[in-house]
């Protein structure tokens, strides 16, 4: 699993991508009680706006962390968005992405890095 | 992702109620109260309309064959239901409501009583000119008074609250800068402390917004104001005195600045309470400005509006003022309601009719009651109060900007608290408990754990001390550590307990709907 | 001055606990330039007797509705307001309270806004409807915009019969927006007209039904034909009291439905405060402009209130919020909610009834008066007449005579050359003595 800087998370099965938030982004959003998620089909690159989580009180925008094409969007986040507070980092994910580099990927943090990132803020 | 960190808890720790349950669901005389669907007044009307005497056949199947689904109350019952719940409300009437930012003054009654007189209350927005020319007559002082203590030359009364005022001055600035070939300016510049309607405002009217930075002391960064200004941009809003309660110190600085670059000044006026009758704002180089009638000029909040938001217009601005407007002439008064001659520049209408007639009575109302010396009075009186306030909290909460006086409102961060579990909502919901409206909260953004307090003029020495001794005595409970739960479940005392936000929006039941195993009575057919 | 409760000892010892000399220094900040010392050009402050008599003064050169024959429609309708409206909305939890932002001290504001909604979604026929907007011209407008959000289309269609202050409003906003707008000639029966100008770029069609002249119209085609190029339908209602006779919007497919609430409940006032119905299908919900209020339970499991899905408004989405909107009609809906609940279902379809049936009887007099014509085919309480002559010149006429006869089209709309139109309108206020006043006024003005 790699990380960005704005607490995304990925994980590569192939070349398809599974993106979400991170445990810290989600802790740090409160409840979440709504996720808007990318349709299929739609072309993102890395650092577009990719969907949208909103809590009680903020809505905040999700960016791609990696360039590609939209597989499919979480289906199961429109009637349990509480899913990305309880498994941010597992059945939480946001999106499946059809990746075309998987430079992008290698690029990314790895989990010790993004700790230590954390660490820094 | 763009990050947020303002996940405060929005969901309450389940609790059970610590004190005496009455066995009917009720606290003592504060009622348990349904919803007028749970009533079983499916066929009761408590209005007794004589018959119609005709049919409605000539209207064929345009008429309404499904019921509608509305109960109705007899007139007992529709005073007890709703004077029930109108006591599970705080209101002004009731003690200090120091909301910073909204300017929760009393309303006097009497304004009440002037807007009802037939002669406004009942007058009909088309009424032929010939026969309203009190009502114009009224709107006529209204603007003179306004523009006497602002120091401007124009107004458009017709804004329905001060969003819609901001709204307003934009479209004015975008057509004054189209009328000269300006149109290619697409900033507008807002401080990071500004009210988050005008970011909103500036990207409804299809502008991108940047952000100018804050000095350490609560001001308009200048430096940061001179690098961002260029000529994309259009206007620079800016409250003042600002959301930090604070007069901008370098405001005549920003407006020459401002001007230089070819940009107009638009000056958020929600917080002109502080300055009326002391300080026009047309002195300041403000080029367009929103008064929020409902907190300079006490029109009641009614719990969330109406309001109204006039806009006072620089000399540049005005000739792009929104229609209608009054003028006067030989013949009387004579409202321009269209883009004739007259009003050739208009950038267009922003309401069906004349704009909250009934807030201009009161507000009026108002300002004849106080008076050029009354109102500087109100400016110096609510200043005065927040400074009182500010110097008797600093005893245990720390002010966000100690160095200075502040002007109408006392901000204070959450430093103070450091090192106890109480959060800044913590230290609100318990200040329910002691009979007070909590005070603005987490606003400013700029400030961490923002508390802004502001009493207004309307608060007796009495009352600011009784509210100050209250939060003094929270403040040392908060930091005593060991009075955790007074502020972890708080408040106790209130009709209802925390209410569990994140249910509400995650599953959002915006209706009423009949219980799955009954069915509404079909109504009766009107006769 | 007797609404500042500050004594010269209190104020003297208040500096003294701040730690400054005189007030001046508390306004130290205020640029010297700016600085006023002596007070502004304006007269000094007044008793509660004399402030009285000044604005007593005033509204009695006015023409208040209920003063005599009165014949004024147009979106703002004459009716009556029992008493206990008034009374309750005059008390000081209702009047004085602020937006309902601390939940736990302000249920009686949110569960009379969720009555609200649930009346006005019911009204509407649709699902879910917010807790109103300023009124009904803004209302109009948001929708507008609302359907763009949806659509991702910029184009939008405006029915020659929209209230024509409603279609100015509509096209101020959309042009700051960018949004293109369409405003078909202004006509009568005017609704189904828009059929033709639907096309696949088309974001929505606002349709107005009884319309500015008075005509119903089953819309029912329009929104079919809108559904199929795949825009929305907005159905806008200036008299709300229409909804207790007629169709409701949801039930001939809008998806979005706006109101003038004003007549149930609020007074005339000279045209403000109003109060904005806004009700649209629950799937457009997270795209609807305004304040909404749920259900929830607080930390004991009771039943409550609190405003949600607040991350559309301004002060949290700033610069990405749906609309600058930050206030609603507060005061204004719990009038409307008052009303309705005295009305209830079996009152409001009375009321209905009673409207229609005088606009009828209004109707018969004046097609009894030689040389006026009708206008309007299918109406509910008002409708058009062309007088020979002119309507505005008819109007001043009949001042004379104590009637005041309508709205002259022109006065809403200079530039569509309906002149001789004019807009007349009776409610269950309307008696037959001021119809026979009006007849036979008319008929005199007529004649000459």
């Amino acid at each position: 699993m790699r990380f960005t800087k704005d607490h995304e998370w990925v994980s590569l099965e192939g070349d398809v991508a599974t993106v979400g938030i991170t445990a810290y982004a989600a802790e740090q959003l409160g409840d979440v009680v709504f996720v808007e998620t990318p349709e299929a089909g739609k072309s993102v690159k890395a650092g577009d706006n990719m969907a949208v989580v909103e809590s009680v009180k903020a809505a905040s925008d999700v960016y791609a962390p990696i360039s590609g094409q939209v597989v499919e969007g979480n289906p199961a986040l429109g009637d349990a968005p509480e899913t990305v507070n309880d498994q941010p980092e597992g059945l939480g994910w946001f999106a499946k992405i059809k990746i075309a580099d998987k430079a992008e990927y290698e690029a990314l943090m790895d989990r010790a890095a993004y700790e230590d990132f954390l660490q820094s803020l | 992702m763009s990050m947020s960190n303002v996940g405060r808890p929005t969901r309450p720790e389940a609790s059970t109620s610590n004190g005496h349950a009455s066995l009917s669901g009720g606290r003592g005389l504060l009622q348990d109260e349904a919803l007028i669907f749970e009533l079983d007044g499916w066929d009761k009307t408590g209005v007794d309309i004589a018959p119609a005497g005709r049919d409605a056949s000539d209207l064929g199947d345009l008429v309404r064959s499904a019921p509608i689904g509305l109960p109705g109350l007899s007139e007992p019952e529709a005073v007890r239901h709703y004077v029930r719940l109108s006591q599970k409300n705080h209101a002004i009437d009731l003690a200090l409501y120091p909301l910073g930012s909204c300017t929760m003054k009393h309303n006097p009654r009497l304004n009440e009583k002037m807007a009802r007189l037939p002669g406004f209350g009942d007058l009909h927005p088309l009424t032929p000119v010939a026969a309203s020319q009190g009502a114009l007559a009224l709107m006529d002082r209204l603007a003179h008074w306004l523009k006497t203590l602002t120091g401007m030359p124009a107004i458009a009364l017709s804004p329905k609250a001060g969003a819609h005022g901001e709204l307003c001055g934009l479209l004015a600035i975008k057509a004054a800068h189209e009328a000269k070939g300006q149109g290619h300016r697409r900033t507008v510049l807002v401080p990071t402390s500004a009210h988050g309607t005008n970011p909103a405002t500036a990207a409804f009217v299809g502008y991108s917004v940047t952000e100018i930075a804050q000095t350490e002391d609560g001001r308009v960064d200048l430096a940061d104001l001179e690098a961002k200004l260029s000529s994309d941009v259009a206007a620079i809003m800016v409250t003042n005195p600002n959301t930090c309660g604070l007069f901008e110190r370098d405001i005549l600085e920003i407006s020459r600045l401002t001007h230089a670059a070819g940009a107009y000044f638009y000056c958020d006026g929600a917080n002109f309470n502080a300055i009326v009758g002391r300080v026009r704002p047309g002195d300041l180089g403000v080029d367009a400005m929103h008064i929020n009638l409902h907190k300079t000029f006490s029109t009641p909040h009614g719990g969330g509006g109406p309001g109204a938001g006039p806009v006072v217009l620089s000399e540049a601005l005005a000739p792009f003022a929104p229609a209608p407007w009054v003028i006067s002439g030989k013949d009387g008064f004579k409202l321009v309601e269209d883009a004739t001659e007259e009003a050739a520049q208009t950038f267009g209408r922003m309401v069906a009719f004349q704009g909250q007639m009934g807030m201009f009575v009161r507000a009026y109302a108002y300002m004849v009651s106080h008076g050029a010396d009354g109102l500087r009075q109100v400016a110096e009186d609510a200043v005065l109060n927040a400074n009182y306030i500010k110097a008797r909290l600093s005893a245990e909460m720390t002010p966000a900007f100690p160095d200075g006086p502040c002007m109408h409102e006392a901000l204070f961060d959450d430093s103070w608290l450091e090192g106890t579990d109480v959060t800044t909502l913590d230290f609100a919901k318990a200040m329910i408990d002691e009979g007070f409206h909590p005070m603005t909260m987490y606003f400013p953004l700029v400030v961490h754990g923002a508390m802004l307090i502001e009493p207004t003029e309307t608060e007796s020495k009495q009352e600011l001390d009784r509210f100050c001794d209250a939060l003094l005595a929270l403040a040392r409970a908060a930091k005593s550590g060991n009075d955790a739960d007074r502020f972890k479940g708080a408040p106790h005392l209130a009709p209802l307990r925390r209410l569990d936000e994140t249910q509400a929006a995650r599953r959002p039941k915006l209706t009423w709907k009949a219980p799955a195993n009954t069915v509404a009575p079909a109504p009766l057919a009107a006769e | 001055m007797r609404y500042l409760p500050l004594t010269a000892a209190d104020r003297a010892q208040m500096l003294g606990v701040i730690g400054v000399k005189s007030i001046d220094d508390l306004f130290a900040d205020v640029p010297a330039a700016a600085r006023s010392a002596k007070l502004f050009d304006l007269p000094l402050h007044a008793g509660e007797m004399e402030v009285e008599r000044e604005l007593s003064a005033l509204a009695a050169l006015n023409r208040p509705a209920g003063a005599g024959p009165f014949f004024c429609g147009a979106g703002a309708y004459k009716h009556h307001v029992p008493a206990t409206v008034d009374h309750i909305i005059q008390r000081s939890e209702f009047l004085t309270s602020y937006t309902p932002y601390q939940p736990e001290i302000a249920q009686g504001t949110l569960q009379v806004l969720f009555e609200f909604q649930t009346q006005v979604a019911a009204l509407t026929g649709l699902e879910v409807a917010n807790a109103s907007m300023y009124d009904g011209s803004t209302g109009c407008a948001e929708a507008v915009m609302m359907a763009q959000r949806v659509t991702r289309r910029e184009k939008a269609i405006l029915s020659g019969g929209l209230h024509p202050h409603y279609a100015a409003v509509t096209q101020t906003i959309a042009h700051a927006e960018g949004m293109e707008i369409t405003r078909l000639p202004a006509a009568i029966d005017a609704e189904a007209a828009v059929l033709d100008a639907i096309d696949a770029d088309t974001a929505c069609v606002v349709v107005q039904t009884p319309n500015v002249f008075g005509t119903v119209t089953d819309v029912s085609k329009i929104a079919e034909a809108a559904h199929a190029a795949g825009a929305l339908l907005i159905v806008v209602t200036t008299e709300a009291v229409s909804f207790g006779l007629l169709k409701s919007p949801g039930e001939m497919g809008a998806d979005i439905a706006v109101a003038e609430g004003q007549s149930i409940g609020v007074g005339l006032n000279y045209g403000g405060p109003y109060v904005g119905l806004f009700a649209c299908r629950e799937k457009f919900v997270r795209q609807m402009p305004g304040r909404l209020c749920g259900e929830t339970v607080d930390a004991e499991g009771q039943r409550g209130f609190v405003l949600t899905l607040s991350t559309r408004e301004q002060h949290i989405r700033r610069e990405k919020a749906t609309s600058n909107i930050c206030t609603n009609s507060g005061l204004c809906a719990l009038a409307f909610t008052i009303h309705l609940s005295l009305l209830g279902e079996k009152g409001l379809r009375e009321l209905a009834a009673v409207n229609h049936a005088r606009a009828r009887d209004l109707r018969d007099a004046l097609a009894k008066v030689s040389g006026v014509e009708m206008l309007t085919p299918r109406f509910f309480n008002e409708f058009a007449i062309r007088v020979p002559g002119g309507a505005a010149g008819a109007v001043e006429a009949l001042l004379a005579d104590d009637v005041v006869a309508g709205v002259p089209f022109s006065r809403l709309d200079p530039a569509a050359g309906l002149d001789d139109v004019l807009l007349v309108c009776a409610t269950e206020t309307t008696t037959e003595a001021d119809m026979a006043a009006f007849a036979a006024a008319l008929s005199r003005r007529v004649a000459q």
